[in-house]
């Protein structure tokens, strides 16, 4: 029970996953602008720019759909924030509970649906554009994302998240790995994957008619996405054991260093069309995502 | 001044979004607006970013001599733009309509239908001098930002 709360509201939850969220924004805009030999904004940035946002005066709208507006920002950090109280950071010390594997796919599913929606409920042309195009990218992501974490699952025996944590000698265990980092930029919308918010093409896709403090949470939402995907690829490769800070601190890096490295590949490409995006999916990775999980299935019977 | 207060009118001058209106202009303060973003001249280190939705942002950048086709448009957008906003008027267009006035499809100067907050002169005006401009607007829009009795106390 304590874990839990600490997990929930210290680290890697609330108190921990904010500020990482700002510093992880901070670093994908640093890279971009580092890639392009720009200095890029400054470490507080992101931290200035959810202030500014909550003190704009949004245009008033009533009924179900202001409602609706204001609930699914808030909905996608609440759902990020528990799917980082899930994370297992330190998994030994009786973290989680049987089954929180699936928890922790439905809780990174919940924001692109919430995406999905804000974009038809905003009634914006653009909006609904993007909400089409994420919807699209979502299915075809989602398929090679669920097959890399059940070749992890079949691999270690379990979906509970603490017995998958670490790395392994199995091969199937680091193709799962390689599959999530797959996905990670098209469910952060980076490039090459970043057609659902192409931004100045179709304005800001399912966020634009968004402002003020709601759109505040929407960036936010960004922020714990970083830090609760890459945080969950972290502790898949993180080795169990040492002093909890050392631990900490490795598990931060490793995420760190995620962003930096998505975030450069992200400067170094250009946005591909919804069909590309679709066969890298489909034709690509969802191959190799089927063949890695039918193996370990086998390799699990044989053994 | 209250301490929120303070912190917000930082975080106006700190973070400046902007929302980029062509009503009719030759192209040439359009490049020169898109150089500040340029490694050149970096515009990001200075919390300055250029928005792709008029929702988003803080300042309008307005450039051209506004054409009877794009008088809705700049009517709209404006209105689009959440307060506390700014209005930065480039080049000699919006100002004065530049070569283009006396025409019957010039509907200009910007003025004339929306309050412009900053004129940064020239054809097309230098890239520092829009970041000049822009700088002075989110002074302006921080300070417009302010509750009716801090606004006083910063004058005092």
């Amino acid at each position: 029970m304590t874990t839990g709360l600490i997990s929930l509201f210290l680290f890697p939850g609330l108190v921990f996953a904010i500020p990482a969220g700002w510093l992880f924004v901070w670093g994908e805009h640093k890279a971009v602008a580092r890639m392009q030999r720009r200095i890029g904004p400054p470490l507080l940035q992101p931290i200035w720019d959810f202030v500014k946002l909550l003190g704009k005066r949004t245009p008033p709208r009533h009924g179900i759909e202001a409602d609706l507006l204001r609930l699914y920002p808030a909905l996608s950090v609440l759902a990020l924030l528990g799917a980082l109280a899930l994370l297992p950071v330190f998994p030994a010390g009786g973290h989680g509970f049987s089954g929180d594997g699936v928890l922790l796919v439905a809780l990174l599913e919940l924001p692109s649906i919430c995406f999905i929606l804000a974009g038809f409920t905003s009634g914006s042309l653009y909006g609904e554009i993007g909400a089409i195009r994420e919807a699209v990218l979502s299915v075809a992501n989602n398929l090679v994302f669920l097959l890399a974490i059940v070749t992890i699952a079949v691999t270690e025996r379990t979906f509970r998240l603490a017995e998958l944590a670490g790395p392994s000698w199995n091969p199937g265990h680091w193709l799962g790995v390689v599959g999530i980092l797959l996905c990670i930029p098209a469910k952060l919308r980076l490039n090459p994957f970043s057609t659902a918010g192409a931004e100045q093409e179709i304005y800001a896709g399912p966020l634009t008619e968004y402002a003020g403090a709601a759109l505040g949470l929407w960036e936010l939402a960004h922020g714990l996405e970083w830090v609760a995907l890459t945080g969950f690829v972290a502790t898949l490769v993180l080795p169990v054991g040492g002093p909890w800070w050392a631990h900490a601190l490795l598990f931060v890096a490793i995420a760190f260093g995620q962003v930096l490295v998505l975030s450069t590949v992200a400067a170094a490409t250009a946005r591909l069309t919804l069909e590309r995006s679709i066969n890298f999916y489909w034709r690509w990775a969802a191959v190799l995502a089927v063949l890695a999980a039918t193996s370990a299935l086998c390799m699990r019977f044989h053994a | 001044m209250k301490v929120l207060d303070r912190l917000m009118q930082k975080a106006r001058t700190k973070s400046i979004r902007l929302f980029h209106l062509n009503t009719g202009s030759c192209n040439g303060c359009d490049i020169e607006l898109v150089t500040c973003l340029s490694p050149r001249y970096d515009v990001e280190q200075l919390g300055i970013h250029l928005e792709g939705s008029p929702r988003h942002a803080d300042i309008l950048c307005i450039t051209g001599p506004v054409t009877r086709n794009t008088l809705e448009a700049v009517k709209q957008v404006y209105a689009q733009v959440c307060e506390p906003k700014a209005v930065v008027a480039l080049g000699s267009c919006p100002a004065s309509c530049n070569v283009f006035g006396g025409s019957p499809v010039i509907k200009g100067p910007l003025s004339k239908h929306i309050p412009v907050d900053v004129y940064v002169p020239g054809c097309p005006p230098h890239p520092d001098a829009i970041i000049n401009g822009i700088a002075q607007a989110a002074a302006i829009l921080a300070e417009r930002g302010l509750p009716e009795a801090a606004k006083g106390a910063t004058q005092q």
